[in-house]
């Protein structure tokens, strides 16, 4: 059981209790408390925020470390990911996957390191809502839906918009939108559901929805973790489509234990392992790539 | 879209405010107009009692929109509704004028008895209606908002939160029975004599404020209803079910809960604001801990996430107390600790709960689902 | 989903730990080290001085010596011309002859002569002449004389006769409990019972039966008398083998003016052993010093007095400060004024510290078995209040079934206690919370509901009222470790039996089948059920522990507090409050919070009072737990994050 959903406060400052002084501690304490994600929400204006991909790549992340409990989680990690680009990252349990997710999506602090979005956002000073809103959308290894909405509110809910309180107070949906939402529907084939409570969906409908949910927020750039976890083969295929679709107008990182899955999408693969990038290539590059055979695929 | 768009679809909150509406004109007519003799005469006692069950009702409105819709278990929601309280008590003191025991001009009975020469400076301007009607949203807003501010920015969820508002509103109680904080200690705010120079004994008045309360509680609840079939209501549910992915959709989770939050203590406020001119005192023991979360079973006996079951459950369990305070006191509290266990475990949806789900066997039909689209 | 559940206790990091460790050491330093660089402490404790405030002191038949009778006699005798009675008496207005004259003793002897004749005090009787002292059989009857005159004799015989008893008759005396007999004017001990007296011999201790309230006269005596027998009693007393005699005798004496005493003091200061009295006797000395001719003498009074704690010690000093015309003595006086109240103004921190400390360690008991509830199982129990409640009526009732070994009662009471609320506990486990697993918000109504009944429960079958709790003796006075500080040993005990429950607590989770099972059960539900944890039994086990726990803490709180239907209310919101502080899931942080808020609690209310600092206490958690979400010591992994 790795331990990534956890708090990078405490680890921050249960780390470095053992090499400060008690003061010094106070000190980072303090500093802490001062955190920038905790800082009054008008002093950063996300829409200020430009992305600049004029290089390439869309995320940067580079000399990244977290650790929990004194394991290290992530280790020196350094990975790319260029606009437009799907992208597979595959690795042994507690390799980090999830914990790098963890990270780019603002749940996760690391000890050291950058994370940016273009070569100007830095992801670290944003909080999740804000690194949902310049664009990153997360699907998540257990699939987490509204249970209580209805499919189509649960898109509704995921639509790119303004998602300030009192415009969402006001809302209403235009016709516009109204074709939006069923036009993800039919790709995530759930048209007919659309009035079900999500809680009623199968497994494989909930990965769908929460795709769809992706696709409602229009991101730049999709993390999707898991995604055919619990499904049929059939489903498996359609998803594999799906992603591949993606490619071009979206950047995508998907990662999978299913080797079938990844064989099927993969241009490019990157393999993780204790916390950092074992290979990286195309999936024959990886897969006879002796080290990688040794901690993985070899088993 | 008109006023009673929210209502839409939602037939236990008609069904509801048919039967206020219905009270509202029935009951005024029937004390006023009836001669005191006659059988369908009611009397002013049932007028202020109904009156005060709606106040209360509108209470439990406000504690289910945080607690049915948003997921916050409040424990201190009293806090906000004697706050209100107090406001309109301390409008009240100083309409008394100097009619009071010691017959000062401008300051209040306990004043003079605690020996003060001049008004503290937070009294100023509540002898002025519109100020204190104002305060009477505004104070609990505040509180609620600073609170609210300071526990969702750092996430403080669950029974956390649920613990941490019941210690505000146990601090308050204890810093209002302080004689020091000017609000009249242990014994409170009483001896009102009239409200906008109406004499607050006459049946009038009484019917007056009866009909304020049943207002009240329509308007409240239409609006709470208006919130909760918006979309921000759809988005308060979702934080309700999963608050880290309606995070990570976009969402400013504090802010929702934040706005939702500040909004059900303000008319929460108003809520208490109605009830002390009906039962006459305001007192620190509005403050209790108990008082909270006994509010807290009306809505789990109406059943939450309905609002109308609020009401519906506010109303029954007062009745209750009513009747069992007079017919067995003793019973009152094995009784009230019994539905505590017995909604919780038998009756987890509240009369509310049994009523719809007949309701939905019975209409959730393709036809049906169309139209909620 | 079971992993709603907090996770098992665990230790702080080891750095904490050890933070904890030091912390408490150095307390204890601390409190040794401000008690006045004296070796109070350590003397109080060896010689077992249980007592100081005086009372339940009266010096037992056997404590004085009567090796000093002789030399008291003569001392006494010398204080002949008593210019120093203010007292208003009025019967006496005639300068006495006394024993001095009776026994041909010159009536003012010179002061030098003093040392001399006290010189001779500590020979012992065999050696003294058998004729010289008065014999007490003799001396006791003369005390039915109407006249003061006679009387006043009768009692400076008794208390020269050196008789082992004398002490005890003179403090009977002082009492107003020495009568008698109207018929034989036999002298008695007399105690009322219904209409009339019950009798004993005073000298021979025989019961004579009851009597009317005609047939037995109180000795009466006199304001003049009865400054008198106490300085009698005080010497004769001072001589005691008995160190906690002597001390009293010697405190009793401090400021005195009576020159015997003085003498008395003087004599005995040569020979104490045991610092503690000899300090108390240095410091009569000194004081009566401070009334010395001579600024040379004044002064070394003055340096005697620094640092004592006494409050007689201030009082001599501030009459000093403005009377002194001597600028040296006057300086000396106001620095060491100023070094007392430094020191007096330590003690009142280290009786606050001990307070908060007290305060806390309740605190610690009332939260320590929710912690377990809340923090293992992640149930919201609000029916633990009613829990320690029902702890406190069970000693209660323990006491009423046996009223005549209440020392023992505690004893019964603590496991009695635990099975009681433990099996409340078992029971509210098995009927409500197990189908409420994983609804927090549920299980705190419903247990908010059971704990509505158990009050009503008791206000129905006990009574409403308040009812009475009994302190065991051993449980009454207090630990005095300087003049300023004392500690009282309810507190105390409450103090060290609340560390006690949670080390043994702390060993049954560590090193215990059961405490094994519960970590495993709250950390993986599933897991545990797959390696054959019977998960509902350690549920039920868990929470019986955790009621268990506060039906404990109830009998202490017993012990502190009133006991009523309500109590439990009064602790469940604090208790919550110091789990939160310190962390759910860990004892730790239980112990170090509730001790921290108790402290912080008793520090503030000097300057803010008693419902300001709760009131403050409530708001800083409030505020705290913005700061810190989860506490002092913070559960971490996946589980904590839901």
């Amino acid at each position: 059981m790795s331990p990534a959903s956890q708090s990078a406060r405490d680890l921050m400052r249960r780390d470095r209790a053992f090499d400060f002084s008690s003061q010094q501690r106070a000190w980072l304490q303090f500093k802490e408390s001062m955190r920038r994600d905790r800082q009054f929400d008008f002093m950063v204006n996300v829409k200020d925020l430009e992305l600049d991909i004029s290089h390439g790549p869309i995320l940067y992340i580079e000399d990244l470390n977290v650790s929990f409990d004194g394991f290290k989680a992530i280790d020196h990690l350094n990975f790319y990911v260029d606009a437009g680009e799907l992208r597979c990252v595959i690795g042994p349990n507690g390799a980090g996957k999830t914990t790098m997710m963890d990270i780019i999506t603002g749940k996760t602090r690391p000890d050291s390191g950058s994370v940016y979005f273009g070569q100007k956002i830095d992801l670290l000073r944003l909080s999740e809502p804000e690194i949902a809103e310049i664009g990153i959308g997360r699907k998540f290894q257990k699939p987490t839906v509204f249970e209580h909405h209805t499919v189509f509110e649960n898109l509704e809910l995921a639509m790119a918009g303004d998602k300030r309180v009192f415009p969402t107070l006001f809302a209403r949906l235009s016709g516009e939108q109204r074709e939006r939402i069923d036009e993800v529907l039919g790709i995530i084939g759930l048209g007919e559901q659309a009035q079900r409570e999500a809680g009623a969906l199968s497994h494989g409908q909930k990965q769908w929805l929460e795709i769809g949910m992706l696709l409602m927020q229009n991101p730049l750039l999709l993390l999707v973790d898991e995604p055919v976890a619990g499904m049929t083969h059939q489903e498996m295929d359609r998803t594999a489509e799906l992603l591949l679709s993606l490619q071009g107008k979206h950047s995508v990182v998907v990662v999978e234990h299913d080797m079938d899955f990844v064989r099927s999408i993969a241009r490019r693969v990157t393999v993780l392992h204790q916390g950092t990038v074992l290979a990286e290539g195309s999936m024959e590059q990886v897969q006879n790539d002796p080290r990688v055979v040794e901690v993985y695929l070899g088993e | 879209m008109g006023p009673l768009t929210p209502l839409r679809g939602d037939t236990g909150g008609q069904v509801m405010l048919a039967v206020v509406l219905l009270v509202a004109i029935a009951v005024p007519v029937l004390n006023l107009a009836v001669p005191d003799g006659n059988p369908w005469h009611v009397s002013t006692y049932t007028v202020t009692l109904l009156g005060k069950y709606l106040s209360y009702a509108l209470l439990a409105v406000t504690v289910d929109l945080v607690w049915g819709y948003l997921g916050i278990l409040s424990l201190g929601h009293g806090a906000f509704f004697a706050l209100g309280g107090y406001a309109m008590g301390m409008y009240l003191m100083r309409q008394i004028g100097d009619r009071g025991v010691y017959g000062d001009p401008v300051l209040p009975d306990f004043m003079v008895f605690l020996n003060w020469k001049e008004l503290p400076w937070f009294w100023h301007g509540f002898d002025m209606f519109w100020l204190a009607a104002l305060m009477v949203v505004l104070l609990p807003g505040l509180l609620a908002f600073v609170f609210g501010w300071l526990a969702f920015r750092s996430r403080v969820t669950g029974v956390y939160l649920s613990i941490i508002t019941q210690a505000l509103t146990y601090a308050l109680m204890l810093a209002f029975f302080r004689n020091e904080m000017g609000f009249g200690g242990n014994n409170g705010l009483t001896d009102f004599k009239d409200i906008l120079g109406f004499n607050l004994q006459a049946d009038s008045t009484r019917v007056a404020l009866f009909l304020a309360s049943a207002l009240a509680l329509a308007v409240g609840y239409i609006a709470c209803r208006w919130i909760v079939t918006s979309r921000l209501g759809r988005v308060a549910v979702a934080i309700r079910d999963a608050e880290a992915r309606t995070r990570f959709i976009g969402y400013r989770v504090d802010r929702v809960k934040l706005a939702i939050w500040t909004f059900s203590a303000m008319l929460a406020g108003v809520a208490g604001a109605l009830y002390v001119p009906q039962v006459g005192i305001i007192n620190p023991g509005e403050f209790a801990p108990l008082n909270s979360i006994e509010l807290v079973v009306w809505v789990a006996v109406g059943g939450r996430a309905t609002l109308y079951g609020a009401v519906v459950g506010a109303v029954l369990v007062n009745y209750g107390k009513t009747y069992f305070t007079g017919a067995f006191p003793e019973a009152w509290l094995f009784a009230l600790g019994g539905l505590f266990v017995l909604v919780t475990l038998l009756l987890p949806r509240g009369i509310a709960g049994l009523f719809r789900l007949r309701l939905r066997r019975r209409t959730e039909a393709p036809a049906v689902r169309e139209a909620r689209a | 989903m079971r992993h709603l559940r907090q996770p098992s206790f665990r230790l702080p990091p080891a750095p904490v730990r050890t933070a904890v460790r030091t912390g408490i050491t150095a307390l204890l330093i601390l409190a040794m080290a401000a008690i006045g660089g004296t070796a109070w402490a350590q003397a109080g404790v060896d010689a077992g001085l249980d007592h100081d405030s005086g009372q339940g002191l009266a010096p037992v038949g056997a404590a004085s010596s009567p090796r000093l009778g002789a030399g008291q006699g003569a001392a006494r005798a010398e204080d002949g011309a008593p210019t120093t009675r203010a007292d208003g008496v009025t019967i006496d207005a005639v300068v006495q002859p006394t024993a001095a004259e009776a026994e041909g003793l010159p009536a003012q002897p010179p002061v030098e002569q003093r040392p001399a004749a006290a010189q001779k005090a500590p020979a012992p009787p065999v050696q003294t002449a058998p004729t010289q002292p008065p014999s007490l059989e003799t001396a006791l009857p003369q005390l039915a004389e109407r006249s003061f005159k006679v009387k006043e004799q009768a009692a400076q015989d008794v208390a020269a006769s050196g008789d082992p008893r004398a002490a005890d008759l003179l403090e009977a005396l002082l009492g107003g409990k020495l009568y008698y007999r109207t018929d034989d004017k036999r002298i008695v001990l007399a105690r009322r019972s219904g209409d009339g007296y019950t009798l004993t011999d005073a000298l021979s201790g025989e019961d004579l039966g009851s009597a009317g309230r005609r047939d037995a006269k109180k000795i009466i005596i006199n304001n003049r008398m009865r400054s008198r027998l106490r300085g009698d009693i005080a010497a004769l007393t001072l001589a005691s083998p008995d160190a906690s005699v002597r001390l009293s005798a010697a405190k009793r004496m401090i400021d005195t003016k009576d020159a015997a005493n003085i003498q008395a003091l003087k004599t005995q200061f040569v020979v104490e052993e045991n610092p503690q009295v000899r300090d108390a006797i240095g410091l009569g000395l000194a004081i009566a010093g401070l009334r010395a001719d001579t600024p040379e003498e004044r002064l070394a009074a003055v340096n005697d007095l620094k640092g004592s704690l006494y409050p007689e010690a201030r009082n001599a000093l501030d009459k000093l400060i403005r009377t002194e015309p001597d600028q040296t003595v006057l300086a000396a006086a106001q620095a060491a004024r100023a070094d007392i109240e430094r020191r007096l103004e330590n003690n009142r921190r280290l009786e606050t510290l001990f307070f908060g400390l007290s305060l806390g360690s309740v605190l610690v008991l009332a939260a320590i078995g929710l912690a377990i509830t809340f923090g293992v199982m992640g149930v919201i129990n609000m029916a633990h209040g009613e829990l320690i409640m029902l702890g406190a009526y069970t000693t209660y009732l323990v006491q009423l079934a046996m009223p005549n070994a209440i020392d023992y009662s505690l004893f019964v009471a603590i496991p009695a206690a635990f099975l009681v609320s433990g099996l409340f506990g078992v029971a509210i486990e098995r009927g409500v919370i197990r189908f409420l697993y994983g609804r927090p918000l549920e299980t705190l109504l419903a247990t908010f509901g059971i704990s509505l009944i158990l009050q009503q429960f008791v206000r129905t079958t006990i009574s409403a009222q308040n009812v009475v709790v009994e302190n065991p003796s051993w449980m009454s006075g207090s630990l005095a470790l300087n003049p300023a500080l004392s500690l009282t040993y309810n507190r105390l005990y409450i103090f060290i039996f609340a560390l006690l429950v949670f080390v043994a607590l702390l060993l049954v989770l560590k090193r215990t089948a059961l405490g094994l099972q519960v970590r495993a059960v709250s950390q993986n539900r599933a897991m545990a059920r797959a390696m054959g944890v019977r998960s509902a039994r350690v549920d039920a086990l868990t929470f019986g522990l955790g009621a268990g726990i506060a039906g404990v803490a109830g009998v202490a709180l017993s012990q502190l507090t009133n006991v009523g239907p309500n109590m439990g209310r009064a602790y469940i919101i604090d208790s919550f409050m110091v789990v939160v502080f310190g962390g759910v899931g860990n004892l730790w942080g239980t112990l170090v919070g509730g001790l921290t808020l108790g402290v912080a609690n008793k520090f503030m209310e000097p300057s803010t009072g008693a419902v300001l600092a709760k009131i403050l206490v409530l708001v800083f958690i409030i505020l705290f737990i913005q700061w810190r979400p989860r506490g002092l010591f913070p559960q971490r992994g996946r589980a904590a994050e839901q």
